[in-house]
């Protein structure tokens, strides 16, 4: 028996295209592309209890980055806008003995910061990120002098070796309450 | 001449659009594949502040959020205007933080929780006064790779 030509027929695929469509629009309006970033710190673990006493660290050494409740910069001593607290930070950290009241060198070179509880957020983030730019700039410097390119195109091993000589050592003191 | 074309005239035939299924089908396995669903709604309003330093997240999994800002206008009625901290999908208190940090361990592989990252996102006009009580709480639960969450631009 010959076989009938209406035996086989094809499935009408004429909507699946309206149907993955339809998925397709939803997983559009779900998805989100948005990459998260941030600043990156890290905390200081808590102390043990029998703990020996910290190093000595001269105190040109230290950089002192105080901010208050009325989110005012007080760096070393004297109030500071906040656009120049960048520069402050890189004269500072690449010093190298030169000022007596400066660091000694990069390596021992300590920034402390310390806010207030009643500092706004955003003005943190920014002195965090003012001194984060600090450094990153002057490795950058370094970087480019020293390879003669910049510090995110190096590879590992030679960042690592600059990291090493510009280390970033920000300290965060407990806050005070002072006011708010 | 007829007013009506012959059917079998031979005119531009239409598109085939057979293959629009496949296409339709690729984008949407992209879509499908890329797409991140939104795991949390939001209780409390968060605008985070800008930088200029930042860095790129990585390994999304690994990261826990912990939101800060003053409640959305819907739920101020019951919760006030005053900045909470939201895990999940509920608001908590300081002291929940710690056991969010354990659950969160919990569902992670043992090798990969020292590459965790507690991801706080917080309102601009949050004082620091909460946020050093959640960092405080944070050391205790030794979660100490921390990462504030800032979006790109110039002040």
């Amino acid at each position: 028996m010959a076989r009938k030509k209406r035996g086989l027929q094809e499935i009408n695929a004429g909507s699946m295209a309206d149907i993955a469509f339809l998925l397709l629009i939803f997983f559009l309006v779900t998805t989100t592309m948005d990459v998260d970033t941030g600043i990156a710190r890290k905390l200081p673990p808590i102390p043990e209890e029998e703990q020996e006493t910290p190093p000595e660290i001269h105190a040109r050494n230290i950089y002192v980055v105080l901010v208050n409740a009325g989110d005012n910069l007080l760096v070393e001593g004297e109030p500071m806008n906040i656009n120049q607290l960048k520069e402050g930070a890189k004269k500072f950290i690449n010093n190298n003995g030169a000022n007596p009241t400066l660091s000694d060198n990069p390596e021992k070179a300590i920034i402390s910061l310390q806010n207030d509880r009643g500092t706004s957020y955003k003005m943190y983030v920014r002195v965090q990120n003012e001194l984060a730019a600090a450094y990153n700039e002057i490795r950058n410097e370094v970087a480019l002098e020293r390879f003669g390119d910049r510090y995110i195109d190096l590879n590992k091993s030679k960042q690592k070796e600059i990291r090493k000589e510009y280390p970033q050592k920000i300290s965060e003191a407990e806050p005070k309450n002072i006011g708010s | 001449m007829s007013k009506f074309r012959n059917k079998d005239n031979k005119g531009t035939p239409a598109i085939s659009t057979a293959a629009l299924p496949d296409i339709v089908f690729m984008l949407l396995f992209f879509f499908m594949v890329t797409t991140v669903m939104r795991e949390t709604t939001l209780f409390v309003e968060v605008m985070i502040p800008k930088a200029t330093e930042i860095k790129k997240m990585e390994k999304k999994s690994l990261v826990s959020y912990i939101y800060v800002g003053p409640p959305v206008k819907r739920m101020q009625a019951s919760f006030g205007s005053k900045p909470r901290i939201q895990l999940n999908d509920s608001f908590a208190t300081l002291n929940e933080i710690q056991e969010f940090i354990a659950s969160e361990r919990e569902a992670k592989d043992e090798k990969e929780i020292p590459y965790m990252t507690t991801s706080i996102k917080s309102d601009e006009s949050v004082k620091m006064g909460i946020i050093t009580d959640i960092k405080q709480e944070l050391r205790k639960a030794n979660s100490l790779k921390i990462n504030y969450s800032t979006r790109k631009g110039t002040y």
